[in-house]
């Protein structure tokens, strides 16, 4: 998906559908805001539940039984009264539907149910690992961000034969699989320079090859639609004009055009979000570090069920609240799309 | 630089449909005492823990790997179509429905989508390749929408209806021809992506398995072995990047194109 999302996702991005907010009269700005807000919520709540109920139809169709999974899956020679037993712990001796309403009614409460392979309750499991998870994918983003605009600025300003190294060096940086440059930055800052240790010790130094994973790819991603932007800011009216008024390079560069390359970067936050969490499932294996993507791998692998679910509602949880903050964050960079909105 | 790329995708696809021409050995066939053998002139790219040739390997696996790639594109797309031309050519709730639908889609971000399918469905080539095609779908599905829409307000389209054209032929006739340029340029850009991904999937030990000649496979085989035999990774690596920014490149270029006229 990442590679259609360059260009066409920001003109088709996470703009408000026009649809979603019927039309009236020009209501004053923070109403509209706020039913936007109240729009929002319930369209993420109905997703939540969407998700919720999805996932948990969707693994009753994995076949075998569920209870001898509990007990170490089809080679653990399970008796028939171990079955039975575990099937009562679990509420599997119930109908379909009665358990479709305990898991929603645990999901209210917070209750994700307890893993089958941990033994632990999924809720602790998942609070334990989210914390690196989310330090990984926010210093990655940051990460990426600066390398994104660095290239993009150097690329734009270096005349032609900088504009096409660095988008060939975008391109490429975009199509580098994880997997291969993990291997790739731990043979050459681990075995040959000894620089880095090739797992995740604790401290910064351990993050610093399971960054520079995450954030080379995606810096590519962003950096090929920074530059975009940047050369349409850099050919508008509005640079036109400022120009005209005197202001020197850096004036029109720092305060005009910069502006117009972070929208489509803030637009892509949101997708990026969801790019370094499955990322994170390729790194987090490769350099042995803790976290949300390791445990759902090994999750699938064991098919954990109760496990599976719970990262996939938390990690679908984040990454909407994450694609809500951003379209905040555009209507606040981006004053049109507030008048835009009828 | 789009030259460069037509020359990498032509070779790639010589190596895919021809393979024994630029690589005439056995992909499968083992020699223990030749194990181990860095890059040198009888093995270009060295040799594996079972002494197969890693050149011969990476060559045969060209076909399976951009098979998996294309495979999972066109279900990507198949599917977007579908989704796209309900939403955008369907009365209003039809479209409201597919949206919501595809924004509860959208909520399994990246590979989640794809982890969860093969969690119901098992490991392996087939599941894995329709699990990246599915996960794709919701990008282009919305893409295609807004160009549906885009076509369907049009004043030929209008004009079509005026004449009396029935849906099937207004789809048919004018829909279809316009949105395929941008199906086109869609699917070059995701073929590289779904080749990253599903030989991710391989890695993780997902999808192909060893000692199948997939470029996956021979990284996730070459795995154990990266400290001291770096060539078991870095060559099936290095096709996989080439092809993914090949097909980018060449997407990119037929994107500009189109822009321009």
């Amino acid at each position: 998906m990442a590679g259609s999302l360059s260009v066409d996702l920001v003109a088709s991005g996470p703009r408000p559908d026009p649809r979603a907010s019927p039309g009236d009269a020009r209501p004053a700005q923070r109403t509209r805001l706020i039913r936007w807000a109240l729009l929002r919520l319930g369209g993420v709540l109905f997703v939540l539940w969407a998700v919720a109920t999805v996932t948990f139809f969707a693994l009753r169709l994995i076949p075998g039984d569920p209870a001898e999974a509990i007990l170490g899956g089809p080679g653990s020679q399970a008796s028939v009264e171990a079955l039975a037993q575990a099937r009562a712990e679990y509420g599997l001796d119930q109908p379909l539907f009665t358990q479709y309403v305990v898991y929603l009614g645990h999901l209210a409460t917070g209750d994700l149910g307890t893993s089958y392979a941990l033994r632990d309750s999924v809720a602790s499991v998942i609070l334990v690992n989210l914390g690196p998870t989310l330090l990984l994918a926010l210093v990655s983003l940051i990460t990426a961000l600066v390398i994104a605009l660095g290239l993009a600025v150097w690329s734009t300003g270096g005349g032609r034969i900088a504009a096409a190294v660095g988008s060939l060096l975008e391109i490429v940086a975009a199509a580098v699989p994880h997997f291969w440059l993990a291997i790739s930055l731990i043979l050459l800052f681990s075995t040959t320079l000894g620089w880095l240790p090739p797992v995740s010790v604790p401290g910064p130094l351990g993050l610093v090859l399971p960054v520079l994973t995450l954030a080379i790819p995606l810096a590519g991603f962003l950096g090929q639609v920074m530059r975009e932007a940047l050369l349409d800011a850099m050919e508008s009216p509005f640079v036109l004009s400022a120009r005209a008024r005197g202001e020197g390079d850096g004036g029109v560069f720092w305060r005009h055009a910069l502006r117009h390359a972070a929208i489509p970067a803030i637009g892509l936050v949101g997708w990026a979000f969801g790019s370094l969490i499955s990322g994170a499932v390729v790194v987090e294996t490769i350099f042995a570090r803790q976290g949300l993507g390791r445990s759902l791998l090994s999750a699938v692998q064991g098919r954990d069920v109760p496990l599976v679910i719970g990262v996939v509602l938390v990690v679908a949880l984040a990454y909407m609240l994450v694609t809500t903050l951003t379209d905040l964050a555009d209507r606040l960079v981006d004053p049109r799309l507030n008048r835009a909105t009828r | 630089m789009e030259t460069a790329a037509l020359v990498v995708i032509a070779f790639l696809a010589l190596a895919a449909l021809a393979p024994s021409v630029l690589a005439p050995g056995d992909p499968l066939a083992i020699s223990p005492l030749d194990s181990f053998q860095p890059p040198s002139l009888s093995h270009v790219f060295g040799t594996d823990e079972s002494g197969r040739d890693i050149y011969t390997r990476v060559i045969h696996g060209t076909g399976p790997s951009l098979l998996i790639g294309i495979a999972a594109t066109a279900i990507g797309l198949g599917l977007a179509l579908v989704f796209g031309l309900l939403a955008g050519f369907g009365p209003r709730w039809l479209d409201f429905g597919t949206t919501r639908f595809l924004e509860v889609l959208f909520a399994f971000p990246g590979l989640l989508f794809a982890l969860l399918f093969i969690v119901i469905y098992g490991p392996g080539v087939v599941t894995s390749t329709i699990a990246v095609g599915l996960s794709t779908a919701p990008g282009y599905a919305r893409i295609i929408r807004s160009r549906v829409i885009q076509v369907r307000t049009s004043p030929y389209l209008e004009a079509a209806l005026v004449l009396g054209r029935g849906r099937p032929s207004r789809i048919a006739r004018h829909v279809l021809p316009n949105v395929a340029g941008s199906l086109f340029v869609l699917a070059t850009l995701g073929i590289g992506q779904s080749i990253v991904w599903a030989s991710s999937l391989s890695y993780l030990g997902l999808g192909a398995v060893p000692p199948a000649a997939e470029w996956g496979a021979m990284l996730s085989a070459g795995r154990t072995y990266i400290a001291s035999f770096w060539w078991m990774t870095f060559f099936p690596g290095l096709f996989i990047v080439l092809s993914a920014a090949a097909t980018t490149l060449l997407g990119r270029g037929i994107q500009q194109r189109g822009r321009e006229s």
